[in-house]
């Protein structure tokens, strides 16, 4: 048991000794700073990894707005077809054949 | 608006609309977002008709509010689900940009805050209108004069609190600073505000033959 205790105590004190070394090297690593920027950059001249094609945010922007307007027209002629179908229903009822009336 | 004038207006919007991209390719590139700007040409025309829109909604609210006019409300109903549509494209488009221009989707910054407020309160008034029961004409009609308020704080929120997003003289000077984008932006924007006409008079015709059904569906009952 006594072995055991001691085995335990070696590892926390290790982990508690390493821990914060560990830390610090990650911490380190990710403090690490970018050189500082110090005039424009044009878009095409930033490294691959920072650039972002504007391609498919464009297309995707005009599609969304086409979907949208025809989207909108067409449940506009739907309601506009519906209602109207009842409109007829409904002056037929009434003995007006008229729609319009 | 008569039949004749509505098929004509119709096919000027929708033709206008088709050939805007166009227009738009053959727009010269802006020095430091490039390509993305191009969104420029759908995003503000959308804003544009969208302010319209709740200002058409707030009036027509007035009117059917202080001088009882049915069509004035019918109207409103018209242009405030049209303020909803447009907004959509405008708060669709505007993170599409940012994301390449600001390398960020959002951000609740005075003007897209102010944005989404202001079409959550015109989602707010189509809800009333839809599920408010009686007497909710009256209610979304405040809403939509509270909502036209809102609009010239929307607009000049950039110039009040300097923000992200431009301020609002790129507009007013586009004729100025880029003649080459000035003549697409005028094109879209007429396509939009004609598009918008023809879709608040269908819009509208539709609410009053609502009316009517409503009005013949009462008569047959009393019958």
């Amino acid at each position: 048991m006594n072995a055991v205790m001691r085995v335990g105590t070696i590892v926390i004190l290790a982990l508690a000794i390493l821990a914060p070394a560990a830390a610090a090297a990650g911490w380190a690593h990710v403090d690490q700073p970018q050189p500082p920027q110090e005039e424009f950059i044009p878009i095409d001249e930033l490294p691959p990894g920072d650039q972002m094609p504007a391609a498919p945010l464009l297309i995707a922007a005009y599609a969304i707005v086409w979907l949208v307007v025809f989207g909108y027209l067409w449940t506009i002629w739907r309601r506009l077809s519906s209602v109207e179908q009842d409109l007829g229903e409904l002056s037929r009822r009434a003995g007006d054949g008229d729609p319009e009336a | 608006m008569n039949q004749r004038t509505f098929a004509g207006l119709s096919i000027v919007g929708l033709v206008m609309f088709a050939a805007a991209p166009l227009w738009i390719a053959r727009a010269p590139y802006e020095s430091t977002m490039g390509l993305i700007q191009k969104i420029f040409y759908f995003h503000v025309p959308g804003w544009i008709v969208m302010f319209l829109a709740v200002f058409v909604a707030g009036i027509a609210s007035a009117i059917h509010l202080f001088r009882q006019k049915p069509a004035a409300d019918r109207l409103a109903h018209a242009a405030a689900e049209l303020a909803v549509i447009f907004g959509i494209i405008g708060l669709v488009t505007g993170p599409l940009w940012a994301r390449k221009a600001w390398g960020v989707w959002w951000q609740w910054e005075p003007r897209l805050t102010m944005s989404i407020i202001l079409e959550l309160i015109m989602c707010a008034y189509l809800l009333l209108r839809r599920y408010g029961g009686p007497g909710s004409d009256k209610l979304a009609a405040t809403l939509a004069i509270f909502a036209m308020a809102n609009v010239p704080f929307v607009y000049y929120s950039v110039n009040i609190w300097r923000t992200i997003h431009p301020a609002t003289s790129v507009v007013p000077q586009l004729a100025v600073s880029a003649p080459g984008m000035f003549g697409p932006f005028v094109w879209c924007s007429v396509a939009f505000l004609v598009l918008f006409t023809v879709m608040l008079a269908a819009r509208t015709r539709l609410e009053a033959q609502r009316a009517e059904v409503e009005r013949l569906h009462l008569a047959l009952e009393e019958q």
